[in-house]
């Protein structure tokens, strides 16, 4: 198994923390993982990818050209992200803020409307979880025990109050795909 | 009265500190340095602190401080002695750490590490030889050298125009909350000889007990470099140093 | 799930990994893509537990300074940067290599010249490998490929540096640096003790004792005949690493018809290119210089003999080329391939250089 995933949209979006966490599970579920993120002033409101590769074999490259997933949150990564999906790969993507739809017709796209569920939910910081249930759920690489888990493991104790908040995220997540 | 009766051991009043080795110095007649030298061997040797003194020497021409000296020494790049210094004193709190350093060394060149190890109050002691002039390279502007000055790089005299002002550092590093104690000192008398004295070793207390940075300013002749006899550059550090550097205390927040 | 098993950045690898191993001061300066080096140092605070001294300095100048005065003292002493950082420290670590001190320093690069850009980049092999300040000195340089190698580095570094009383430098870059990947800690040794310092450092600054002469810890001899001798010494110290030291991984070369040569990063990139060319039926091995000096040249020898040419894939104009050319001796063709200023190239672009250099075609099926 070798699951090579794009994850892209806008600083302050929660791209590189959604990876993180994705990346995390993967740890508690034994298997190869790879985190590798753009880094620099992106991370302040331009856009921010991240590239997370989770695989039962050692992993290479942490840089590839095509993605069997990818997740998408603003037109700019789209525009940048879904010619590099591979035939058959998957795109996630968010319908708020997209004027040019994806086009391709060799992927999976599914549409999440992340953004209304955020609001319904009422927690603005459960957005990329959210995308994240959709993902597991169409991609059930990790389990959502391994990602509660991971959660625990990657935040410090005085924010573990907040998991609860995050997990019924990622079942919303899990319920609009 | 006889020879032996003269030189017997109880009519002795005065010594070469034992730290001070037999190394023939190269200063040149007239120089401050040997003096200064003398008074911290003196200093180190009178609080026994011999096993547990490591020294800083600079770029310029103390460059060989630790010929002299008979303790452990690091000999640094231009500038960076008080880098070093930090770094020394924080990994060996026990240690008695000082830098010396002429005025290019550290109001020129090293002027960040000077002022940032001052800030941070390192428990390390500066002692700052200014003499106005680089010596070592053979006379040419420091930052301390004066308005009007004639160095071989300012030859018709220091222009603030062309060259800026004389950089008087030590009331600058007065004012960090890391100094605790900064004075001016100069060793051209034995009056002055026995101030400095004090002072530095004032310098070393403050330093073994973590009270921060002390800076021991010493107003110094480079007769060479000004191209005076010993005793006009003593005349003329009077008259024209000591004006724009005044001797005294600037700092003592350590008592 | 192996509890000692971490998820981490390489540059974070390396703050636990200076904890763990006893290092006992880190000095530096931020700069980016390093800088959570000293941030990750900073939240460990290690001074409460091993008592390990961490200091952000003024600067790059200072930072390496203060390793130069701590590493007088005996004690194992580094800090980090990235490429405009490094160059600042070059005066310091000549001064390092000539006072014959052991010492760390830690270079993330990233694209230069001049402040260039914050991305990943190899540009700054030769400054690594060739000197880089003034004066007749090597660096053992090692080329961390992986987070885990970020964090074995550290000890090893200092290790070869203790041994042969000579600074070593850690040579990732902002790829190595910022990625995430499972990392097993080494296990926690204490710092060594003021006894064994003096014990195993006879010419550190502990103190001049009665029982022994002073120890002067400088780079200045102004008699020319002791400074040859000094120059001398070095240079025998230089050999012997060359002889002892010289590490390298090799990947599928047994059977390649051509070879890879990278380090770091790019090393791993090329490593996917060679998984994917083998699936489509052309035999490409890699050699993955560890070392980056001392350079294996024999193994690159060694490995020229069975192949048909040889692709150098950096992330730079064209730098380690030149050691394997030297290695090679116009055997067969050494062909470059690189990207520069902060581009880190994919896979698939390493295979096109096969095709532009050798005319190599891969017969890809869509799977």
């Amino acid at each position: 198994m070798k699951e090579e995933i794009v994850i892209a949209g806008f600083g302050g979006q929660g791209v590189l923390s959604m990876g993180k966490i994705l990346a995390y599970a993967a740890l508690m579920n034994d298997l190869e993982v790879t985190w590798m993120p753009s880094y620099g002033p992106e991370q302040r409101g331009g856009t921010a990818n991240v590239t997370v590769i989770i695989s039962d074999e050692a992993i290479s490259s942490p840089i590839v050209d095509t993605y069997d997933t990818a997740v998408i949150l603003n037109q700019q990564s789209l525009n940048k992200f879904e010619n590099h999906i591979k035939p058959g790969g998957t795109l996630i993507y968010d319908p708020y803020g997209i004027h040019h739809y994806p086009s391709r017709t060799d992927i999976n796209i599914v549409k999440v409307n992340a953004m209304d569920a955020t609001i319904e939910l009422g927690n603005a910081k459960g957005y990329n979880m959210i995308l994240l249930g959709a993902l597991l759920k169409l991609k059930p690489i990790v389990s959502l025990d391994d990602v509660l888990r991971g959660l625990k493991k990657a935040l410090p104790e005085r924010h573990h109050h907040l998991i609860p908040a995050n997990e019924q995220a990622i079942l919303k997540g899990m319920s609009l795909v | 009265m006889e020879l032996d009766q003269i030189i017997n051991p109880a009519n002795k009043v005065y010594s070469r500190p034992a730290l001070l080795n037999d190394n023939t110095m190269h200063y040149c007649p007239g120089c401050s340095h040997g003096v200064v030298h003398k008074i911290i061997a003196e200093c180190i040797e009178e609080l026994g602190l011999q096993e547990n003194a490591i020294g800083v020497a600079p770029v310029g021409c103390a460059v060989f401080a630790y010929n002299y000296i008979d303790i452990d020494w690091a000999e640094a790049a231009h500038g960076r002695a008080p880098a070093l210094a930090t770094a020394i004193r924080r990994l060996n709190p026990e240690k008695l750490v000082f830098t010396y350093q002429g005025d290019g060394d550290l109001a020129a060149i090293g002027t960040a590490e000077t002022i940032h190890a001052a800030n941070r109050g390192e428990n390390i002691t500066i002692v700052f030889i200014n003499n106005a002039i680089y010596g070592m390279t053979g006379g040419q502007m420091a930052p301390t050298t004066l308005e009007g000055q004639k160095t071989a790089t300012t030859p018709y005299g220091r222009r603030p125009d062309l060259n800026g002002y004389p950089l008087a550092i030590s009331p600058l590093l007065a004012q960090l909350d890391g100094t605790c104690f900064v004075t001016r000192q100069a060793v051209h008398t034995a009056a002055a000889v026995r101030k400095a004295k004090a002072a530095i070793k004032k310098a070393f207390k403050n330093s073994i007990d973590g009270k921060g940075t002390s800076v021991v300013e010493i107003v110094a002749t480079c007769s060479s470099g000004w191209k005076m006899t010993p005793d006009n550059a003593n005349k003329w550090m009077e008259k024209f140093m000591f004006e724009k550097y005044p001797l005294g205390d600037i700092k003592d927040s350590a008592k | 799930m192996n509890e000692d098993i971490r998820l981490m950045k390489g540059n974070e690898a390396i703050a636990h990994a200076a904890v763990r191993y006893g290092i006992d001061g880190y000095f530096g300066y931020p700069i980016t893509p390093q800088s959570e080096v000293l941030e990750t140092l900073e939240a460990l605070m290690p001074w409460e537990t091993t008592g390990m001294v961490v200091l952000q300095a003024e600067s790059e100048i200072s930072s390496i300074n203060m390793v130069y005065g701590g590493a007088a003292t005996g004690k194992a002493v580094m800090t980090s940067s990235s490429s405009p950082g490094v160059s600042l420290m070059q005066e310091g670590i000549s001064y390092l290599a000539a006072s014959e001190l052991p010492a760390l320093i830690i270079n993330v690069m990233r694209g230069g010249p001049g402040l260039g850009t914050i991305h990943p980049s190899q540009s700054d092999y030769f400054q690594a490998t060739k000197g880089g300040g003034h004066g007749d000195y090597r660096l053992i340089v090692l080329a961390p490929s992986s987070v885990q190698e970020m964090a074995d580095f550290v000890g090893l570094g200092m290790d070869l540096s203790f041994k042969y009383r000579t600074p070593a430098m850690i040579l990732a870059d902002g790829v190595i640096g910022q990625m995430m990947e499972k990392v097993v800690l080494p296990e926690q040794r204490p710092r060594r003790s003021q006894d064994e310092i003096r014990r195993q450092c006879p010419w550190a600054l502990t103190g001049k004792t009665p029982n022994r002469q002073r120890n002067v810890v400088t780079s200045l001899e102004l008699d020319s005949a002791l400074m040859e001798k000094n120059n001398e010494r070095f240079q025998r110290t230089y050999k012997e690493i060359e002889a002892n030291e010289v590490r390298f991984q090799a990947y599928d070369t047994d059977d390649a018809d051509y070879i890879i040569v990278a380090f770091g990063s790019m090393a791993r990139i090329c490593q996917k290119a060679v998984e994917e060319a083998r699936n489509a039926g052309v035999k490409i091995g890699i050699l993955r210089p560890i070392t980056l000096w001392p350079f294996p040249y024999k193994a690159i020898e060694d490995v020229a003999k069975h192949a048909k040419g040889i692709l150098v894939a950096e992330l730079n104009a064209g730098q380690m080329i030149e050691d394997v050319r030297l290695a090679v001796h116009d055997s067969i063709p050494v062909e470059h391939f690189g990207r520069m200023g902060g581009i880190v190239p994919n896979p698939a672009e390493v295979l096109n250089a096969f095709t532009d250099k050798f005319g190599v075609k891969f017969n890809f099926t869509n799977d």
